[in-house]
């Protein structure tokens, strides 16, 4: 950029010329029109609802009567009722057990998946880090599972741990894993288990790359170097890789974990109804539309946005985005 | 560990014998990772191609050829509408964002003015907006504006992922090129509207290919949304026909079909991922967004 794009966004220096603050001005202007539409679009499908929703979570709407939706206070997140003879009992969102119930299934599935689809990952871009004949194709390989529709994998590993036909127990009938069909996604004890493994096959791909794009930023010659003073390669990798790409690691965590905080598709279509599994975004789409309890939903929702927010606000604080890209 | 490593005179053979079994630790693990990868496509692909009884024994090599499910999902009901609408959506959707995203990513990257970083902040920020936090205020405003049950509602809705996403990585792009490519057109006294349409775009090609690819798939496998506003079978995206699609008489799951439905609606994908997949990885680390 040149300097008088340089000095900033202030009421222009005095002694510029009359010509350049014009074209300064100019840019300015431009600017402002170029972001307008994306910024008109974005506050009209972003911010407009998401104030709506927050609204709607502190009425009474109905989903057969939005319109005629009544100020309802915070009764929805918690109302304490009184019977009358000093005996009373908490309701709503946060008294009740069915919403704590999808905040610990969410915070379990995140927490699982997303470890192990760190670890998984970072082996799977130690091994892409090697240079080897078929590589490109390994990798093209490795990209199929995030390519894949998550609505058409979970109907895929639907099948595929099916309890009667599914090759799931099949194979570990014949490994000697397992000594009888497992009802994975049927009963409560694997159901959660079976999300858990859809959700790690097609995201730890993902999870690879990035960590493989910081892994290719660590120059060779420390690789050479080690080599030469024979370390072994498990410590390389504690005390040199590791720490270099600790970075990008972080940053592939957090943005995998906001994400593991939302889950839906994956939920709704392998689990159907299944406690042992209803997570938060499941929870608050039940409520919207399907047992009529709009508002209580919204509720829901807003409490998800409200979590998701907090970390992604404590992230940005922590981690001090280089966001002006100056840095380089 | 390490003092045994560097023994004093290594035995050849012995040394030999473990670099072998590394390199063949080290193939049985890419083995491993591609199969770990490939197989459920695959076995969906094993599946589709079975009807009758032979779905219900489990095989690993394909034993039929039986497209009898491909027939039948590409005739019979409403799929290949389906297939039509999901196409159109995921088309306009990254048209109009990348229409909107060219000129924001170049006042977001090329002009200093003040409030530019929050700016981006707020962008970066819309992108990790959970689905279902707009999802009541969205279906308020779909009602209102009468697009229920129509693709328009989608189109509109999935701006919310696609436009941040496309904003933020093009920005990434437009940041890293040299500033003497405008000096010149600005000194001959082109505008910025020209600077963008005639300078950066021609430049900005492969950017756009592959930030329209990663937006082109977001929209294409989305679901929430599609769910919520579109009721009719006629009017739904793919993925909403694939977890609706159940038996008639509910009991017996069609998983040839489903599996068939399956692979028509990725098949496409795949072959965007092995064509592209360079572009690909570079917009995705460039946007570190989100899968």
């Amino acid at each position: 950029m040149t300097d008088r794009a340089k000095d900033g966004g202030g009421p222009p220096a005095p002694r510029t010329p009359p010509g350049r603050s014009r074209l300064r001005a100019q840019r300015l202007r431009s600017a402002a029109l170029f972001l307008l539409p994306m910024l008109a679009v974005l506050a009209f499908v972003a911010g407009w609802p998401l104030f709506r929703t927050i609204w709607f979570s502190l009425t009474d709407a109905s989903l057969s009567d939005l319109p005629g939706a009544q100020w309802y206070g915070l009764k929805n997140y918690l109302e304490w009722f009184d019977y009358g003879d000093g005996d009373g009992e908490w309701f709503g969102l946060l008294a009740s057990a069915d919403w704590w119930n999808a905040v610990w299934n969410t915070v379990r599935f995140a927490l699982v998946t997303v470890s192990v689809e760190t670890v998984l990952g970072m082996a799977i871009a130690l091994v892409l880090n090697q240079e080897f004949a078929g590589r490109g194709w390994v990798r093209a390989a490795v990209l199929i599972p995030w390519a894949i529709p998550t609505i058409v994998s979970a109907r895929m590993w639907g099948w595929m741990l099916n309890d009667q036909f599914g090759v799931i127990n099949d194979l570990g009938m014949t490994l000697g894993l397992i000594d009888r069909p497992v009802a994975w996604i049927a009963s409560s004890d694997t159901a959660m288990i079976a999300v858990m493994l859809v959700d790690i096959w097609k995201t730890t791909p993902f999870m690879a790359l990035l960590i493989l794009a910081g892994l290719q930023m660590i120059p060779r010659d420390i690789y050479e170097a080690a080599k030469i003073d024979g370390v072994n390669p498990v410590k390389v990798f504690w005390k040199v890789t590791l720490p270099l790409v600790a970075p990008a690691l972080i940053v592939a965590t957090i943005f995998r974990g906001l994400d593991a905080l939302r889950v839906f598709d994956i939920v709704y279509v392998l689990t159907p109804n299944n406690d042992e599994t209803t997570t938060m975004s499941v929870l608050a789409y039940q409520n919207l539309f399907q047992f009529d309890k709009f508002a209580y939903g919204s509720a829901a929702s807003t409490m998800l946005f409200l979590t998701i927010a907090l970390i992604t606000i404590g992230y940005i604080r922590v981690a001090r985005l280089d966001l002006e890209g100056s840095g380089k | 560990m390490s003092d045994r490593s560097t023994p004093p005179r290594p035995n050849l053979a012995m040394r030999r014998a473990t670099r072998a079994l590394k390199t063949l630790g080290f193939w049985a693990l890419v083995v491993f990772v591609v199969l770990f990868s490939v197989f459920p496509f695959y076995y969906a692909i094993l599946t589709s191609l079975e009807s009758g009884s032979a779905l219900f024994e489990v095989n690993y090599l394909p034993t039929s050829l039986d497209v009898s499910n491909y027939v039948s999902v590409l005739t019979k009901g409403p799929f290949p509408l389906n297939f039509l609408n999901s196409v159109l959506v995921a088309v306009a959707v990254v048209a109009i964002s990348l229409f909107l995203a060219v000129t924001a990513a170049f006042a977001l990257s090329r002009v200093r003015f003040r409030g530019r970083g929050l700016l981006l902040l707020t962008i970066l920020s819309v992108s990790m907006f959970p689905q279902i936090a707009v999802l009541a205020g969205l279906f308020e405003m779909v009602r209102a504006f009468d697009l229920y049950n129509s693709l328009g509602s989608l189109i509109l809705s999935y701006m919310i992922f696609t436009l941040p996403f496309t904003v933020w990585v093009l920005t990434t792009f437009m940041r890293d090129m040299p500033a003497e490519l405008e000096e010149a057109a600005i000194v001959d006294g082109a505008t910025p509207f020209q600077i963008v349409w005639k300078v950066f775009l021609p430049l900005l090609w492969p950017a756009m290919v592959t930030t329209g690819l990663l937006a082109f798939i977001q929209a294409w496998n989305e679901f929430l949304f599609a769910l919520t506003f579109v009721a009719s079978n006629e009017t739904r995206t793919v993925p909403v026909a694939i977890a609706m699609l159940s038996g008639s008489s509910g009991q017996e799951v069609p998983w040839g079909e489903i599996m068939a439905a399956s692979v028509v609606v990725t098949a496409p994908l795949v072959v965007m991922v092995l064509v592209f997949q360079r572009k690909i990885v570079a917009g995705l680390t460039a946007g570190g967004v989100k899968g």
